[in-house]
């Protein structure tokens, strides 16, 4: 398997740091290589974060921001109104959005392949009862994605949070909606 | 045989500061350096670590604090970053010239002002000339790596010069990834206990140490702290192949090179920057480009020598600096790059790249400018003007 690069966006307080370590430690337990890089902008709760996740078969030599993402998990659908939140997404590239609305109001790209939609705020609030929706969109992940193995990915999540939110990941699983193929 | 753990770079310094076993640690808080010693301060309550860990109030008492532990013959281990370390200028030089050994991690970041957290290097840059021992790092398991063989680079009694591992903040402090953890019975067997000959701090025998020296006898102190440092290469390259014999990992000493053999063109890298450039050297290469890459794991000493030869017989170089060096409108490495190269150096086409300050990214894409600008210049044997990776 080629490197794979996917990027991250969330707001501050969302996870999305917790949420993109647990799938490099489910890609390491699977014996993959994975990286990720968190970038900060002003640490305070509600700003935009973004981060950088890439998993690959062979040794991942750059540690470098990510321009052309294969795959875009945003966290937060309001950041879709900032240029760089689909900035650069290859063609085909695919997304996975904590949403409820439609691929018209989420202005979608044109180059975009997958687009997979979850309420992950709902369900984290149902289980967690605060909106924090990054183990819930990991479930919506281990759905489309083949790059970690699902059940290695949801043991890492028990293990790391707890049940609460697997049982997160584990709805999401079943209630993502791909919107666009 | 290690275990694979996850691990940010800051942890992987941690960790690897563990496992040498430090009879006392003292630090204080700064971006984004802090999880290193939060980290350590975890294993000391929950037990797993036998260290002293001493809360001080800013990075000037955690310094003297571990120059005190050192004195009095205790193996130490402090981090720091930016702010800090410049706060800490006064009793750092002092460790140095006490030639007590130490490792002190420097999770690297841009010096204020302007007003910024983020990485660059210019902290560690700015005190290259503190009598310390400097090497960078590129990924989190030459960190772990790089702290356990400082230690015994520092403690070497042909040395005794500490030793700061430096890695760049956030790019590698806070870069997630799997680090195959040595055991600790492995680190014990590679690093036996900290003993030195010299006069220890004892309350219960008091001596005065270190009194005013006349000039004639502190130049004979300097003279002889230039001398280990010259012996630095030789060691450096011995416990290299004495750690890659146990563990299985060689990282060529003092500096390292790929694809350089048949190169026309190099690059030349500090800390993390390099991963990026060895795959800007690939699609160089894919190109029909010669590129090449040396890496400087170590800045002090400078390994000059082995620069040159790396250089030799090339066509053209660039330094690419995540720092600045005031006074020459170059980067600090280029700067000696050049100097190690004397008068040969107008054998080359040559500049300097700068970028990467203030926490921006140096991407495969710029350093790919730096080999393309190289290769349309090689044959001019010309200094070019320093190549700043500015995105306008």
């Amino acid at each position: 398997m080629a490197m794979k690069e996917i990027r991250l966006h969330g707001r501050g307080g969302q996870g999305a740091v917790k949420a993109a370590q647990l799938v490099v430690r489910a890609a390491v337990t699977g014996g993959k290589q994975a990286q990720f890089i968190p970038f900060f902008g002003v640490e305070r709760k509600g700003s935009p974060v973004f981060g950088y996740l890439r998993v690959a078969d062979e040794p991942i030599r750059r540690k470098t921001q990510i321009y052309t993402p294969d795959m875009l998990l945003i966290l937060d659908d309001s950041l879709v109104m900032l240029p760089e939140t689909y900035a650069g997404l290859k063609e085909g590239g695919v997304i996975i959005i904590n949403s409820t609305k439609s691929a018209e109001e989420l202005n979608i790209p044109q180059q975009a392949g997958t687009v997979a939609e979850v309420d992950a705020t709902a369900i984290a609030e149902k289980h967690l009862g605060r909106n924090i929706p990054n183990t819930t969109i990991l479930g919506a992940f281990g759905k489309v994605s083949d790059l970690v193995d699902t059940e290695t990915l949801f043991s890492t999540i028990e293990e790391i949070f707890g049940k609460e939110n697997r049982k997160c990941a584990e709805e999401a699983y079943e209630a993502v909606t791909i919107i666009r193929k | 045989m290690g275990v694979i753990k996850v691990l940010t770079g800051n942890y992987s310094a941690s960790e690897g500061a563990a496992l040498c076993r430090p009879d006392l640690i003292a630090a204080y808080p700064i971006t984004p350096q802090s999880s290193v010693v939060e980290y350590l301060a975890g294993k000391v309550h929950n037990g797993v670590l036998d260290s002293n860990l001493v809360q001080v109030e800013s990075e000037h008492s955690a310094m003297s604090v571990v120059e005190g532990a050192a004195y009095a013959g205790g193996r130490v281990f402090t981090a720091t970053s930016a702010q800090g370390l410049a706060l800490m200028y006064e009793p750092y030089f002092r460790m140095a010239t006490l030639r007590l050994p130490m490792v002190m991690a420097i999770a690297t970041r841009e010096m204020t002002s302007p007003e910024t957290i983020w990485s660059g290097q210019q902290d560690a840059m700015s005190v290259r000339d503190a009598g310390w021992i400097q090497m960078f790092c590129d990924d989190n398991q030459e960190i772990t790596d790089m702290v356990i063989q400082a230690y015994k680079i520092a403690e070497d009694e042909g040395v005794l010069i500490p030793v700061n591992v430096c890695y760049d903040g956030f790019y590698s402090s806070h870069l997630t990834t799997g680090v195959d953890l040595p055991l600790q019975e492995e680190v014990d067997a590679f690093l036996p206990p900290v003993h030195f000959n010299h006069a220890t701090l004892d309350p219960d025998h008091p001596i005065s140490l270190d009194p005013m020296t006349p000039g004639n006898l502190l130049m004979k102190y300097r003279r002889s702290h230039l001398e280990a440092m010259k012996r630095v290469p030789e060691v450096v390259d011995r416990i290299d192949k004495e750690f890659g014999d146990k563990f299985g990992r060689y990282y060529g000493g003092m500096i390292s090179e790929y694809r350089i053999e048949d190169a026309e063109i190099v690059i030349i890298t500090v800390g993390g920057m390099t991963g990026a450039g060895m795959d800007a050297v690939d699609a160089a290469r894919e190109n029909g480009i010669k590129a090449g890459l040396v890496k400087l794991r170590f800045t002090r000493p400078f390994p000059a020598a082995r620069v040159a030869k790396a250089l030799e017989g090339k066509k053209a170089f660039a330094v690419i600096d995540r720092s600045v060096c005031f006074g020459w409108s170059c980067g600090p490495m280029y700067m000696e790059t050049k100097a190690s190269l004397a008068d040969a150096a107008d054998q080359y086409c040559h500049f300097s790249a700068i970028g990467g300050l203030g926490g921006a990214d140096i991407s495969t894409d710029m350093i790919y400018s730096t080999i393309q600008k190289l290769e349309d210049n090689k044959e001019t044997k010309t200094e070019l003007e320093t190549q700043w990776y500015i995105t306008e």
